[in-house]
C-alpha cells in the first residue's frame, strides 16, 4: 500500500514543482529525491517497519515477491532516470510533467503487483498505459513521435477492450472478479468447465500477450518503441514490460486450472515460440540499431514467457533474475545509443578506438543479453532453463530456446564487431566521465550478478 | 589453494598488461608468466595436488572446485608449456597494441587451464566460455584478410555446441541424487535410457564442434588460416583439445551405455574425418592450411580411439594429447618463421630452405617426422596404442585407419620436400638472418618429441590414475 499512496503523493507533487520553479535542474533533483523516497517506503513496508493498510475488501493483497518486485522495479527506474536525467530535459519544455508521468507508471505498477481482483488488473493497466501513451508522443514536433503515440494509443485501447471483454466473460462464468482458484466440482474434485470462463481466460491471455509484446500480439513494439524519444523507450521496454509480465504471471498462476493444463501447455509454446521466431529472425535484419533493441527486447520477452510455463519458487526466481539482467542491460545499451549522432550500426563502427571504455561497457551489455557467461545475462537464461526443466517442459522447448540464443548473439555481436573491428569515426556527442562513471555503476551489478546471482534472492528467504 | 593461486597467475599478469600502456616490456611480462605458469605447472604434474573447494552459488549448490588428477596435468602441462613457447618464439613479431594481443593471450590460457582444473560442471562451462571469448576478439581485431566473417562463424559454431552442453548439464543436474554439479554427483545420476541418450548427444555435439568432428569441422579450416598465427598455435595445440578432455572427462564416465551403443556410430564419423582430412591436406598448397587439415585428421584418430572404450586406446589418447599438442607447436612456428621471413606460405613459393637456414631445415624434418609418427617420436607411442585399441574393436576400421598414416607420410613429406629441398627460391633468398629465440623454442620442443618418443614411461605414469578412475571399477 505504502508504494501506491507514495507514488500517487509523488505524481500530484511534481505536477505542481513546474509552477514553484522553473530551474530544470532543481526540478530534476526533486524528482530523483521523490525516487528514492518511494522507494524507502516500499523497503520499510517489506521490512515491516512502517506499513500504511487498509482493509481493500479483497481488491488488493501484499506478498513479499510482489513487494520484491515493486523494489526491484523502483531502483531500476531510480538508475534510469539518474543516468538520463539530463536527456529528458531536452524533449520539450516540461521535465517536471516527465517525472509526474513516471510516478504514476510506477503507482500502476505497484497495482500490478499486489492486485487480487480481476477490476484491479484492469485499473493497474490503464494507469500503467495511459501515461505512456503521453510520453510516447512527448516530442510533439516529430512527426515519428505522433505517429508511434497514436499507434499505441489506438491498439492499446483495444486490447484494453478485449481485456475488459475476457473480464466481463469470466465475471458471468464465476459472479467473480477475484482473483481466486475457480469453482471445484464437489465430486469429481475437478474445475468446472464452463464455455464462458475458457473464452474469458483466452481473452485475458491475449490482451497480456499484446502488453509484454508477445508474438502474434507484437506488431506495435517496434513502430512505438523506434517512434518515441528514444530516452522513453529504455523505460517502456524494461520497466513497464517487467511489470505486465508480474500481472501475466499473477493472472495464470492460479486461473490457468480453469484453461485446462493441456490447453495451457499447447497456447503457450505456441506463443513462445513465435515469439522468439519473430523477434530474433527479424531483428537480425534491422539496420538502424534502435529498431534492432525494439525487436530484440520482443526476443527477450519470448524468453520471460517462459518463467509462465511452471508454477513454482524457480519460476519466480528466474523471471527476477531476468528482469534485473534484461533492464539493467537494455538501459545500459540505451545509454550508449542515446548519445550516438544516428542510430545505424554504421555510425559505432571505430568506437573501440575513441572511447575504449564506453566500447567495453557497451560489450559487456550486449554480452549480458546476449546470455555469456559472467554477466548477469548467462545466469537469468540459465535459471530460466532449468525452471523450465523444473516444470516438465520437453527437451524440445529448451533446445528451441538455445537456437534462438545463438541468433541473437548474430546480432548483438554485429554492433561489438562495429566497434572493434571496423575502423571509422563514430559520430557522437560529446560525453563525460561522470556519464561513463554512472555506466559503470550498471556494468558492476551486472558483473556482480554474473557470478553471484544468489546474491539478489536473499531478500526473499531471509 | 595452490591451484588457485596458479589459475590466478596469467589473470593477474593479463590485467596489469591491460592497465600499463608501455610496449616496452611487454613481451617480458608475458613471458614471465607464461614461464612462472609452466613452473607451476611442473610442479602440479610430479607432485599430489590437494583440491581447492570453495563454495560458490549456495543457492543452486554449485561450487568452486579445482582438481588435479592426470588427465589435468598432462594438458595443464601442456597448456604451461605451450604459451611461453608461443611468446618466445613469436616475440618479434609486429602486432600493434601488443598489450591486449597478450593480455588477451593469457586470459585464453587462464581459460584452458580451467577447463582442464575444473571438477564442477557449471565451473566446467565457465571455464569453457571465457576461453572463447578472448580468442574471438585476438582472431577478429589481428586476423587476416576475410577474419570478421570467418571468426564469427567460429564463434557461433563453438557458442551453439555450449549452449547444448548448457542444456546437458540442467538436464543431469536435475536428476542428481543432491542436486549438485560436482562430477561425483553427476557420476551418480539417475537418468532414464531417454534421458541419458539426450544428455549423450547434447554434450557430444558441443565437443564434437571443438574438436572437431566430421561434418562440424567447417569452421577449423578457415578459422587456423585467417587467425594470427600465435593464436592458430593455441586453437590447434590446445583448444582443440577441449573436446577430446571433455569427452574423457565428461561424456564416457556420465554415459558410459549411450557411448557404448554410439560407439560405431562416432567412430566411423571420426574416421570419415580422418580420411576426408588427410586427402584435403594431400591437395593443399598453403601451408597453414597443410597443417590444419593434418590436425583435423590426427584428431579424429583420437576421438575414434577414445571410442573403442579399452584401456588401451585411453593410455594412447592421453600420450597422444600431450604428444599432438607439441608436436603441431612445432609446425606451427616453422610455418610462422617461414612467414614473416619469406612473406608467403604457399608451398610453391618457397624451396631451398636447406640451403639457406640449414638449421630450421633440420627442425622442419625433425617434426614432421612427429607428424608421421615414425618410431622414436613421440607420436609413434600414442599412434601405436591407438591403433592397437581401434583393431581390438574391429580389424576392418583399423585398416582404413592405417590408411591415414600412408596419407600423412605423402602430405607430410610432400611438405618437406617442397620447402626445404630444390633449389633456392625467390621467395627463401629474401629470408634473413635466423631467427633465434623461435629456434631455440624449436630446440627444446624437439628434444621432448624425442625424450617422450624414446621414454614415455613418466607421462604413462601421470596419467595412470586417470586410467585407473575409468576402467578399473
Amino acid at each position: 500500500m505504502n508504494a501506491i499512496i507514495v507514488s500517487t503523493l509523488l505524481g500530484v507533487i511534481m505536477m505542481f514543482v513546474s509552477w514553484g520553479t522553473s530551474n530544470i535542474k532543481l526540478q530534476r533533483r526533486i524528482g530523483l529525491v521523490g525516487m528514492a523516497v518511494l522507494i524507502v517506503a516500499n523497503l520499510a513496508q517489506l521490512n515491516g517497519w512502517w506499513v500504511v493498510n487498509f482493509d481493500t475488501k479483497g481488491m488488493l493483497a501484499f506478498n513479499q515477491i510482489g513487494l520484491f518486485v515493486n523494489l526491484i522495479l523502483f531502483i531500476i527506474t531510480f538508475i534510469y532516470l539518474w543516468i538520463n536525467g539530463a536527456e529528458l530535459d531536452k524533449i520539450g519544455n516540461h521535465t517536471a510533467d516527465y517525472y509526474a508521468i513516471f510516478f504514476f507508471i510506477l503507482c500502476g505498477v505497484s497495482i500490478l503487483t499486489s492486485f487480487d481482483n480481476l477490476l484491479m488488473l484492469f485499473i493497474g493497466i490503464e494507469i500503467l498505459s495511459i501515461p505512456l501513451y503521453i510520453l510516447t508522443g512527448a516530442d510533439k514536433k516529430n512527426l515519428f513521435s505522433n505517429e508511434a503515440s497514436l499507434k499505441y494509443f489506438l491498439m492499446g485501447s483495444f486490447s484494453t477492450g478485449i481485456l475488459l471483454l475476457g473480464i466481463a466473460f469470466i465475471y458471468g462464468a464465476t459472479g467473480s472478479f477475484h482473483l481466486a482458484l475457480p469453482i471445484m466440482n464437489p465430486v469429481t474434485k475437478m474445475p468446472v468447465q464452463h464455455f464462458l470462463m475458457s473464452a474469458g481466460l483466452l481473452l485475458l491471455f491475449v490482451s497480456m500477450n499484446f502488453k509484454v509484446s508477445a508474438a502474434p500480439f507484437h506488431f506495435w513494439t517496434p513502430d512505438v518503441y523506434d517512434g518515441a524519444p528514444t530516452v522513453f523507450t529504455p523505460f517502456m521496454a524494461t520497466v513497464v514490460k517487467a511489470a505486465g509480465f508480474v500481472a501475466f504471471i499473477k493472472v495464470f498462476e492460479v486461473q490457468r486450472i480453469a484453461l485446462g493444463q493441456t490447453t495451457w501447455i499447447i497456447i503457450l509454446p505456441f506463443v513462445i515460440v513465435s515469439t522468439l521466431l519473430i523477434g530474433n529472425i527479424t531483428a537480425v535484419f534491422q539496420r538502424s540499431v534502435k529498431r534492432m533493441l525494439a525487436y530484440s527486447s520482443i526476443a527477450q520477452a519470448g524468453f520471460m514467457l517462459f518463467a509462465l510455463y511452471g508454477i513454482s519458487i524457480f519460476n519466480n526466481e528466474a523471471l527476477i533474475l531476468y528482469i534485473v539482467a534484461y533492464s539493467l542491460a537494455t538501459i545500459g545499451v540505451f545509454a550508449v545509443l542515446i548519445k550516438m549522432k544516428d542510430y545505424s550500426f554504421e555510425s559505432f563502427n571505430g568506437l573501440a578506438k575513441q572511447h575504449p571504455v564506453l566500447a567495453f561497457l557497451t560489450t559487456l551489455f550486449l554480452f549480458s543479453l546476449a546470455g555469456i557467461p559472467l554477466t548477469a545475462g548467462f545466469f537469468a537464461k540459465y535459471y530460466m532453463l532449468n525452471a523450465l526443466l523444473t516444470a516438465g517442459a520437453g527437451i524440445w522447448l529448451l533446445i528451441v530456446a538455445i537456437l534462438f540464443a545463438a541468433v541473437s548473439v548474430y546480432y548483438y555481436f554485429k554492433l561489438v564487431q562495429a566497434m572493434y573491428f571496423v575502423e571509422g569515426t563514430p559520430a557522437i556527442h560529446p560525453i563525460d566521465k561522470s556519464y561513463e562513471l554512472k555506466l559503470w555503476v550498471i556494468a558492476i551489478i551486472l558483473i556482480v550478478l554474473g557470478v553471484f546471482p544468489s546474491l539478489l534472492f536473499n531478500y526473499l528467504y531471509f | 589453494m595452490f591451484l588457485l593461486i596458479f589459475l590466478l597467475i596469467p589473470i593477474i599478469a593479463a590485467v596489469f598488461l591491460f592497465i600499463v600502456k608501455k610496449e616496452t616490456s611487454s613481451n617480458a611480462i608475458a613471458i614471465s608468466a607464461g614461464l612462472l605458469t609452466l613452473l607451476g605447472a611442473v610442479y602440479i604434474a610430479v607432485n599430489k595436488i590437494d583440491n581447492f573447494d570453495a563454495t560458490w552459488l549456495l543457492s543452486i549448490n554449485s561450487r568452486f572446485v579445482l582438481q588435479a588428477d592426470g588427465l589435468a596435468k598432462i594438458l595443464v602441462l601442456l597448456t604451461a608449456i605451450s604459451f611461453p613457447a608461443i611468446f618466445i618464439a613469436t616475440q618479434k613479431n609486429q602486432i600493434q597494441n601488443k598489450n591486449s594481443f597478450l593480455g588477451l593471450m593469457l586470459l585464453t590460457q587462464a581459460g584452458l587451464m580451467g577447463v582442464f582444473l575444473a571438477g564442477d560442471a557449471l565451473l566446467f562451462y565457465f571455464f569453457w566460455e571465457l576461453a572463447l571469448i578472448p580468442v574471438y576478439f585476438l582472431c577478429s581485431i589481428w586476423g587476416g584478410e576475410k577474419r570478421i566473417a570467418i571468426t564469427f562463424k567460429f564463434f557461433i559454431y563453438t557458442f551453439l555446441g555450449s549452449l547444448f552442453m548448457l542444456i546437458g548439464i540442467i538436464l543431469v543436474y536435475s536428476n542428481t541424487p543432491d542436486h549438485s554439479f560436482l562430477i561425483e554427483s553427476f557420476k551418480h545420476a539417475s537418468l532414464t535410457n531417454g534421458q541419458q541418450l539426450a544428455a549423450f548427444a547434447l554434450f557430444f555435439t558441443a565437443f564434437a564442434i571443438k574438436m572437431p568432428i566430421f561434418p562440424l569441422h567447417t569452421w577449423q579450416p578457415d578459422a587456423y588460416e585467417q587467425s594470427p598465427t600465435a593464436v592458430t598455435m593455441v586453437l590447434s595445440a590446445v583448444m582443440v583439445k577441449m573436446g577430446l578432455y571433455g569427452v574423457i572427462r565428461w561424456l564416457l564416465p556420465l554415459f558410459p551405455a549411450a557411448a557404448a551403443s554410439h560407439a560405431h556410430f562416432v567412430i566411423v564419423l571420426s574416421l570419415i574425418g580422418v580420411i576426408y582430412a588427410s586427402f584435403i591436406a594431400i591437395r593443399q598448397d598453403d601451408v597453414k592450411r597443410l597443417i590444419a587439415y593434418s590436425s583435423i585428421a590426427h584428431i579424429g584418430l583420437m576421438s575414434a580411439a577414445l571410442f573403442t572404450n579399452t584401456s588401451i586406446g585411453m593410455q594412447g589418447v592421453l600420450v597422444q594429447l600431450f604428444s599432438h599438442g607439441i608436436n603441431v607447436l612445432g609446425l606451427w612456428i616453422i610455418a610462422d618463421v617461414l612467414e614473416q621471413q619469406t612473406g608467403t606460405r604457399s608451398m610453391k613459393a618457397l624451396g631451398g630452405l636447406a640451403k639457406k637456414q640449414p638449421t630450421l631445415a633440420i627442425l622442419l624434418v625433425g617434426f614432421a617426422f612427429a607428424n608421421i609418427a615414425l618410431p622414436l617420436t613421440n607420436a609413434f607411442v600414442g599412434e601405436f596404442l591407438m591403433f592397437n585399441a581401434i583393431f581390438q574393436f574391429n580389424p576392418w576400421m583399423a585398416a582404413i585407419a592405417g590408411v591415414s598414416v600412408v596419407l600423412a607420410a605423402i602430405y607430410t613429406l610432400n611438405m618437406v620436400q617442397k620447402i626445404a629441398y630444390g633449389n633456392i627460391s625467390e621467395a627463401t633468398s629474401a629470408m634473413s638472418t635466423p631467427n633465434k629465440s623461435a629456434q631455440a623454442v624449436l630446440i627444446v620442443l624437439l628434444v621432448i618429441v624425442f625424450i617422450t618418443g624414446v621414454y614415455p614411461q613418466p607421462l604413462f605414469n601421470m596419467t595412470a590414475d586417470t586410467l585407473h578412475q575409468l576402467f578399473v571399477k
